[in-house]
């Protein structure tokens, strides 16, 4: 059987496969449907300083392979998340955990990464300055150079374990943002979070969603997550994490060849709740199908 | 939660828009007042529809036809599989019924009230069902709500059957010792008002997973935030926050 541990970030873990933040809850509902230690590790639902409800419903819209939402970062707070939810998850999950840490301020983000920094089971602190669905006085900080360094910087200064920058899509030159956090200090990066996206109803004429625009995620985006990769990849020296529509073992393949390190399963756990474990077992098949013996021999391999 | 492969053995057209569909497969654990989601081919999202009956190894589900989802369920042939994740949501307590437990369903919200009423009668409490309509056209599941042994009150928007009126209007004389109800959120919001007892409301909403993972669907109550698909569909009288 081929060999399917990768470093990241200077912590390796069994599988490259990363079940994707807000996808995943805090790991103990998928618990309920099979063993979680199976994983890699996963990205833990964004959380904040202050508990937040999120946005108004309705924050679910369907669209051709793929769906939009606006949850807007619902989460009972970093103090709840440590007390409780961390916890709970220690009873199914012995791994290393990733942290998704959410912000409204430079003060908010290293805050809630203090704190959580300090808890034994996280391994990294991915930096969610990308988030479609929340607006830090209209600007969000993932959208320019300057807000992004800003940030993880800050952050950086603050921590000791691994920063990861989850960056958007939603900006005219993703590789410039990556560069400013890169030069920030981040040891990783991950991308894309959601596009921004937006349906209609026909017969009411409103927008499907309540926050009428959301994140666009699911198959759909696949193309447009492999480009950004490999042009992502290509730009910087810290290892990308690749996401956006992965939802079969030949996709996390595809999306190592363009520059991944380790990939985020999203939209297909919500689907199928089996998605991110199906995909590690079809993993080896697939491997010796396309002769691939060491799966991180594979990253960036794309001639 | 489980993921079950049913096999469809029965499609039957209610109305211009309501199908019952009879599937076969493991029913083990599901509860009255739980949903099934639905995965349909060709779509990203799978459909959730509540539980209308179990039988032995048959699963009843009744729906109505509002978008593409439900049109392709109402196209699907006997013998075709589905695959279903079963057993979500909290279901209604049927504990707190008391003896004789009044049931309103309105609309498409009527078949899970169906399982609800079975077990209360089989429990042997006295089960009084209001069932409310728009017209004489839309009416379904009268009779076999009767053959339960339940009492059953019919109201129709525009009178053309049973009570005029709305379901409140059927309430208004009756006595009861609780309710659970099902049904377009207006008409929820005028049961709570009307009611003279506690009772459970089963709410929609739109949802990404149905099980608890996203926090699609989320809503506010007085005993702090819950998903619909996880924490709900139900939530007992004194919780609710009307929002809309």
């Amino acid at each position: 059987m081929g060999e399917m541990k990768v470093n990241l970030c200077g912590i390796e873990i069994d599988n490259p496969v990363i079940p994707a933040s807000g996808t995943f809850g805090y790991g103990y509902e998928f618990a309920e449907f099979y063993d979680i230690n199976c994983l890699g590790t996963f990205s833990f639902k964004g959380t904040t300083k202050e508990p937040r409800f999120g946005n108004p419903t309705p924050r679910i819209a369907e669209c051709y392979a793929g769906m939009i939402n606006a949850v807007g970062l619902q989460n009972p707070g970093v103090d709840k998340v440590i007390e409780e939810e961390l916890p709970r998850l220690a009873k199914c999950f012995s791994k290393k955990v990733m942290a998704n840490v959410g912000g409204f301020s430079v003060e908010e983000y290293v805050h809630t990464a203090t704190l959580l920094d300090k808890q034994e089971q996280v391994g990294w602190l991915e930096i969610n300055i990308s988030c479609p669905n929340v607006h830090a006085g209209g600007v969000n900080f993932g959208s320019s150079e300057k807000g992004a360094y800003e940030i993880i910087s800050a952050v950086k200064k603050s921590v000791n374990k691994p920063v990861i920058a989850k960056l958007s899509p939603n900006v005219t030159d993703i590789t410039a943002i990556a560069k400013a956090v890169e030069d920030a200090g981040a040891d990783g990066v991950s991308l894309i979070n959601t596009l921004l996206g937006m349906r209609i109803d026909l017969r009411t004429r409103k927008p499907v969603i309540a926050n009428k625009m959301g994140g666009f995620s699911g198959p759909a985006i696949f193309p447009v997550a492999v480009r950004m990769v490999y042009q992502v990849a290509n730009a910087v020296k810290i290892p990308v994490i690749g996401m956006g529509g992965i939802s079969s073992a030949e996709d996390v393949i595809e999306m190592m060849l363009a520059g991944a390190t380790a990939v985020e399963v999203g939209a297909a756990n919500l689907i199928n709740p089996y998605a991110s474990k199906q995909i590690i077992e079809d993993l080896p098949a697939v491997m010796k199908k396309y002769k691939i013996e060491n799966l991180k021999d594979i990253i960036k391999g794309v001639k | 939660m489980k993921q079950i492969i049913y096999e469809i053995i029965d499609t039957r057209q209610l109305t211009e828009t309501v199908f019952e569909m009879k599937l076969r497969g493991d029913v083990s654990g599901i509860k009255c007042g739980q949903f099934v989601n639905l995965l349909i081919d060709g779509l990203y999202l799978r459909r959730p529809i509540s539980v209308c009956d179990l039988n032995g190894d048959t699963l009843t589900l009744v729906y109505k036809v509002v978008g593409k989802g439900t049109q392709k369920m109402s196209e699907m042939k006997v013998g075709e599989k589905l695959d279903v994740l079963t057993q979500l949501g909290n279901g209604y307590d049927l504990s707190l019924s008391g003896k004789s437990p009044l049931l309103i369903g309105g609309g498409v919200g009527v078949p899970p009230m169906f399982l609800c009423a079975k077990r209360l009668i089989g429990g042997g409490k006295s089960v009084t069902v209001v069932l409310g309509f728009n017209t004489k056209e839309e009416i379904f599941y009268e009779e076999e709500f009767k053959k339960l042994g339940a009492k059953v009150i019919v109201t129709t928007v525009d009178g053309s059957y049973g009570v005029k009126g709305f379901v409140i209007d059927a309430m208004k004389d009756l006595e009861y010792t609780y309710f659970y109800t099902c049904g377009p959120e207006p008409m929820l919001k005028a049961v709570y008002n009307a009611s003279k007892t506690s009772g459970q409301f089963s709410f929609e909403e739109r949802m990404g997973c149905g099980f608890g993972a996203c926090m699609g669907c989320s809503c506010k109550t007085l005993y702090g935030n819950k998903r619909i698909c996880k924490d709900g569909p139900v939530l007992v009288k004194e919780e609710i926050i009307w929002e809309k």
